[in-house]
């Protein structure tokens, strides 16, 4: 099973995949978090033909309180 | 009250809040609404994957209502900054940042050359910029050359409550720089952001003065009207300082005299 990193965990995905594929999967808002693929960030408009593939570094961030 | 200008947008409120530490989200959103606040920040961290219950914090802020200042807190380089930078852009669809890179654990202290460094790279992206300094006249004025749309020096450490250590330097950066100075951390209570303001401050910064109060609502309130009061009289212009008494009331004419 192809392995990526998520968040600084190893994360297991069947196949490449989309990010906006891999955002459904884990449930998430797609209007509400950012994503960053290897360092770079990945475009709202993108996310449909943005692919996520073995041995990626994704980061998914959220805002949460702070000042 | 006189409009505060920031990147040629204007608002009517001169205090800025945080979303940070309150003891519950509607306490945050009846705290903003006291407060006046137009502008709140957030910060960005990665999202929980293993647990999605989580309530979102934009389930509480009105987004049509307040701009939305997300920070780099807790960014330790230039390079991690400007990746918060570009995430919360992402998130947030807008191009301002509340720009963080702190030097030292235990002060929360800027480390100031990353944060020149990481205003440059921001700034030639085409963010609002408005970077959280140390109260340094000199690192100020770098920093405004750089492309900063505000400058932000801190009256204390974040979080400490001890209110503007160093009056006159507020003061001398307020009379050196040609954007906006935002007084961010270290205010208390509401004296501490009224003295900000009489000092010449175009706006003032905080998170924990009000979330931290035992009644947050209340202090949001106080400051609202402190940072108001603090402008006011800092338009009106104070009467000098003198050793000696003056009498306000007429000296002759005073009874069996």
């Amino acid at each position: 099973m192809p392995q990526i990193l998520l968040n600084g965990e190893t994360h297991e995905i069947a196949a490449p995949l989309s990010v906006t594929a891999l955002l459904e999967r884990l449930g998430l808002d797609t209007r509400r978090v950012a994503v960053e693929r290897n360092l770079v960030v990945v475009r709202r408009a993108h996310y449909d033909t943005e692919i996520v593939s073995e041995g990626d570094e994704v980061e998914i961030v959220n805002f949460v309180g702070g000042g | 009250m006189d409009p505060l200008v920031i990147a040629g947008r204007s608002f009517q409120s001169r205090l800025i809040v945080g979303t940070g530490k309150y003891p519950s989200n509607p306490v945050m959103v009846q705290a903003h609404e006291a407060s006046g606040a137009e502008m709140i920040t957030v910060a960005v961290r990665r999202v929980n994957i293993s647990d999605r219950s989580r309530e979102s914090l934009l389930d509480y802020i009105d987004t049509s209502r307040y701009t939305l200042l997300p920070n780099t807190a807790g960014c330790y380089t230039a390079d991690e900054a400007v990746r918060t930078a570009r995430l919360a852009r992402e998130a947030g669809l807008s191009h301002w940042v509340k720009l963080e890179v702190i030097g030292d654990e235990k002060t929360l202290f800027p480390d100031n050359e990353a944060l020149l460094d990481a205003t440059r790279v921001l700034v030639k992206e085409g963010f609002v910029v408005l970077p959280y300094t140390t109260d340094d006249p000199v690192v100020c004025r770098k920093l405004e050359d750089a492309g900063a749309a505000a400058v932000m020096p801190l009256g204390a450490p974040i979080g400490s409550g001890l209110g503007i250590q160093n009056t006159n330097n507020i003061r001398i950066i307020r009379e050196f720089s040609h954007v906006p100075v935002i007084v961010d951390a270290g205010v208390g209570t509401a004296s501490d952001a009224s003295l900000a303001m009489e000092l010449g401050a175009d706006a003032v910064l905080m998170n924990t003065a009000i979330a931290g109060a035992q009644d947050p609502v209340s202090m949001a309130e106080a400051m609202n009207l402190a940072v108001r009061a603090g402008r006011l009289a800092y338009l009106a212009g104070r009467i000098a300082r003198k050793m000696y008494a003056t009498a306000s009331s007429p000296i002759e004419g005073v009874v069996g005299r």
